[in-house]
């Protein structure tokens, strides 16, 4: 009778720790499981890697619509590089193409691998802004002390909600050196 | 023999000291198997954790006491905020429960022992371990994590807000995990295997069953807030980025898993608290709890649904409206569960014939302030108007309103309704009830202006703030203090209590027929070191009453 309980209990506690590993490990699927949901736009609206390069394509001009687009730059922790934009400010016509330059200089003396990540305020107007070509969809390499000068070319979908007046544009860039896959 | 003996007797059954009395001396603490004495040291490093917690929030209430900078700088005013959320959590209310279900667990469903006593023994001093782990980051340099409890990246791993103190707070978060998992495991084991013959599942006590739905939420949770702080340590420190921009990640996932985490978390503690509120309000009313398969559908329903809101933490993340709506209606119905449980503790006292000991003052209060807590967090739960509340006073008012008066007046309402029997001694009422309303009184002075100070727009986890914030910040750090000091008349009741408190002895039942509701009210006080080594044939039924 002892015996059989504490064979049961031992049982019961096994299982339950089997219970418990398999939770770490759910913990970790929720990473793809996460991916998989963004995807479907279920609990995310957008994630900087829905922002890819489009063609370009011609619009009708909505010259009645003025847009004000402001471009933020920030620098990840002490990220050791300058950026900067050319254009702080920028009054756009949906559908008309627009070029802003960015510039980043790398401050060591290091090979460097950046990335810059978007993000939009308000984030729902992601789907409308276009981009065509931008420094953002790709790791960037800075030779030692390199500077570099970086167009981003956009278009304002036209069918962007009317109640959308100013949408403000912030890039980060992070030093990727040490953890990027392209080494 | 009995039916039921631990694995623990039946190695030392020579032994009389095991069999008849602890072993003598202090290593009788570090070695012990006992369920009360793991019991009784849970519950007394329970306490301690208490006051050192509460000695940080003194000082974050002396700090917002008046508008600018007075006694501390803001990275360790900001660490006291982390701190005291994660002692309070993780040292203080969770082992305290664990405490409870040592003690009372065995003695309610007519057990000899824990089912594992040695793991047992193993959990306390993980804890013990994990806790000081977390103490020592104190002492580093750049200070203990002060990015908040919550751990979110970036901020936590940024050199800034961490110093030297993350890997150490990561690995105590995993010690701490490890040791309520054994905990969970053992008390499963326990209800399941050792239970008295005669008590069927739906005869056992409700601080049982709240036990049991906890511990399943415990070994369900705490692996994922442990993956969490994984990923967290190999961001940090091996390159991943499960949370890092530029390698492909998202910070927002790491709010997902941790409130995957953090929900069913709040409920762990406040299911316990649930079940000895059950258990105190009809021994007062002398009648049968009402409605007792209600309340256990009704934990069990909380439970289940504790899973599926989390995000109701994170409606101003970006989330479709799609998703908003889900979690906020999802949350909504929480509130249909736990409203059946405080219409049966209303409708337990209703037409009772009532007395009012202190522990039915704190159990009265909890059942008030608590449905306080829970309304606010009914509010919260809209999520457009969420957007005005989040990361404001506001809901710190909430929570505390959900576990001061709430988890915490519940265990120390659990201590003056048990101490007498675990000592044999009663403890002094005319202090109790003082302590009791000094209590309340202070509580609500503490925590009631916060409600005003979130509608009016003051964030939380700042050290200064704007000037039309002083009055009720003022106020508030009055009623901390007053609690606070309080605090020490329970402190000292506990020792009194140990040591013969009013000298007046306790019968078997102590309160009025409280043998009528419990199994433990049977056995003689004090609770002898061994007991049920033969199991219980009958079990009052009383509280059970209206089921059957
Ligand atoms: C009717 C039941 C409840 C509802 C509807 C509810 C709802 C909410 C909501 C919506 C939030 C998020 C607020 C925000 O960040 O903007 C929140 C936060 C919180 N709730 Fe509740 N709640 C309930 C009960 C509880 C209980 C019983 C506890 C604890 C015992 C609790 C503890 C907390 C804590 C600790 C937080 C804040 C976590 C943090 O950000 O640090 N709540 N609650
Ligand atoms: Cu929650």
């Amino acid at each position: 009778m002892k015996d059989s309980i504490s064979k049961k209990n031992l049982k019961l506690a096994r299982t339950l720790l089997v219970v418990a590993i398999t939770m770490f490990g759910f913990g970790y699927a929720l990473v793809p499981i996460y991916d998989v949901l963004c995807e479907w736009k279920w609990i995310e609206r957008d994630r900087p890697d829905d922002i890819k390069k489009v063609p370009e394509v011609a619009y009708t001009v909505d010259v009645n619509r003025e847009i004000t687009v402001e471009f933020l730059t920030v620098l990840n922790e002490s990220t050791p590089m300058i950026f900067r934009t050319e254009t702080k400010q920028l009054k756009v016509h949906p559908g008309q193409y627009y070029t802003v330059n960015f510039y980043a200089e790398n401050k060591t003396n290091k090979e460097m691998k950046a990335r810059a990540i978007a993000s939009f305020s308000p984030a729902l107007i992601s789907q409308y802004f276009e981009k065509i070509e931008c420094f953002c969809f790709s790791e960037q390499t800075f030779k030692a002390k390199e500077a570099k000068t970086m167009p981003m070319r956009f278009v304002i979908n036209p069918e962007i909600p009317a109640q959308y007046k100013t949408i403000t544009l912030s890039y980060t860039f992070f030093d990727n050196t040490e953890r990027s896959v392209n080494n | 023999m009995s039916a039921v003996v631990d694995e623990h007797d039946h190695d030392h059954h020579a032994d009389d000291h095991h069999d008849h009395g602890p072993a003598k001396g202090l290593l009788r603490w570090i070695i012990t198997t006992n369920h009360k004495d793991i019991g009784t040291l849970y519950l007394l490093f329970a306490l301690t954790m208490f006051f050192v917690g509460g000695s940080m929030a003194m000082v974050i209430r002396a700090e917002l006491f008046e508008p600018g900078l007075q006694f501390v700088d803001p990275a360790f005013f900001n660490s006291m905020t982390t701190m005291h959320a994660l002692v309070m959590v993780f040292g203080a209310v969770m082992p305290a429960f664990v405490g409870l279900a040592n003690w009372q667990i065995p003695l309610m469903i007519g057990a000899t022992d824990m089912a594992l006593p040695r793991m047992n023994n193993m959990s306390f001093w993980m804890l013990v371990a994990g806790v000081l782990l977390l103490a020592s980051t104190l002492f580093m340099e750049g200070g203990a994590p002060n990015g908040g409890w919550t751990l979110y990246p970036p901020l936590v791993l940024q050199p800034i807000t961490v110093g030297k103190a993350l890997p150490f707070a990561i690995f105590s978060v995993h010690l701490l995990g490890i040791s309520s998992i054994m905990g969970a495991i053992n008390i499963i084991a326990t209800i399941f295997n050792m239970r008295a013959p005669a008590m069927k599942l739906m005869d056992m006590p409700l601080f049982v069953w709240t036990w049991l739905i906890t511990a399943f939420l415990l070994i369900a949770v705490m692996p994922v807030f442990a993956g969490a702080v994984t990923m967290l340590l190999t961001d940090k420190f091996f390159h991943t980025s499960f949370f890092n921009a530029a390698g492909g990640g998202d910070p927002v996932l790491y709010e997902h898993i941790f409130w995957f985490f953090g929900h069913p978390e709040v409920y762990i503690m406040i299911l316990p608290t649930f079940g000895v509120a059950s258990t105190i309000i009809p021994v007062f009313a002398r009648k049968p709890l009402f409605g007792y398969a209600s309340m256990v559908w009704a934990t069990a329903s909380i439970a289940f649904l504790s899973f599926i809101v989390w995000a109701h933490h994170m409606f101003t993340v970006g989330m479709p409206i799609a998703g908003e709506l889900y979690f906020m209606y999802a949350t909504m119905i929480i509130a249909v569960p736990t409203g059946v449980k405080v219409f049966n503790w209303t409708a337990t006292m209703w037409k009772g014939a009532m007395t009012f000991e202190t522990p039915m003052l704190f159990s009265i209060s909890f059942v008030v302030l608590f449905t306080l807590g829970g309304f606010t967090g009914l509010m919260m739960s809209i999520a457009p108007s969420d957007f005005q509340y989040h990361d404001t006073y506001f809901i710190v008012a909430h929570f505390h309103y959900t576990l001061v008066p709430a988890s915490i007046f519940i265990l120390m309402a659990a201590g003056y309704f048990w101490l007498p029997k675990w000592t044999g001694h009663m403890y002094n009422e005319k202090i109790g009830q003082l302590h009791f309303w000094l209590s309340v009184i202070s509580v609500n002075i503490l925590f009631f202006p916060q409600h005003f100070l979130g509608l009016a727009g003051m964030p939380r986890r700042i050290p200064d703030y704007a000037v039309q914030f002083a009055d009720w910040n003022m106020i508030s750090s009055i009623g901390g203090f007053i609690f606070g000091a309080s605090q020490l008349l329970f402190l000292y009741i506990v020792i009194d209590t140990i040591r013969g408190g009013t000298g007046e002895k306790v019968s078997d039942e102590v309160w009025e027929d409280a043998a009528k509701h419990g199994l433990e009210w049977t056995l003689p006080s004090p609770t002898p070191y061994h007991t049920w080594t033969t199991p219980p044939t009958i079990v009052p039924t009383e509280h059970v009453l209206d089921s059957h």
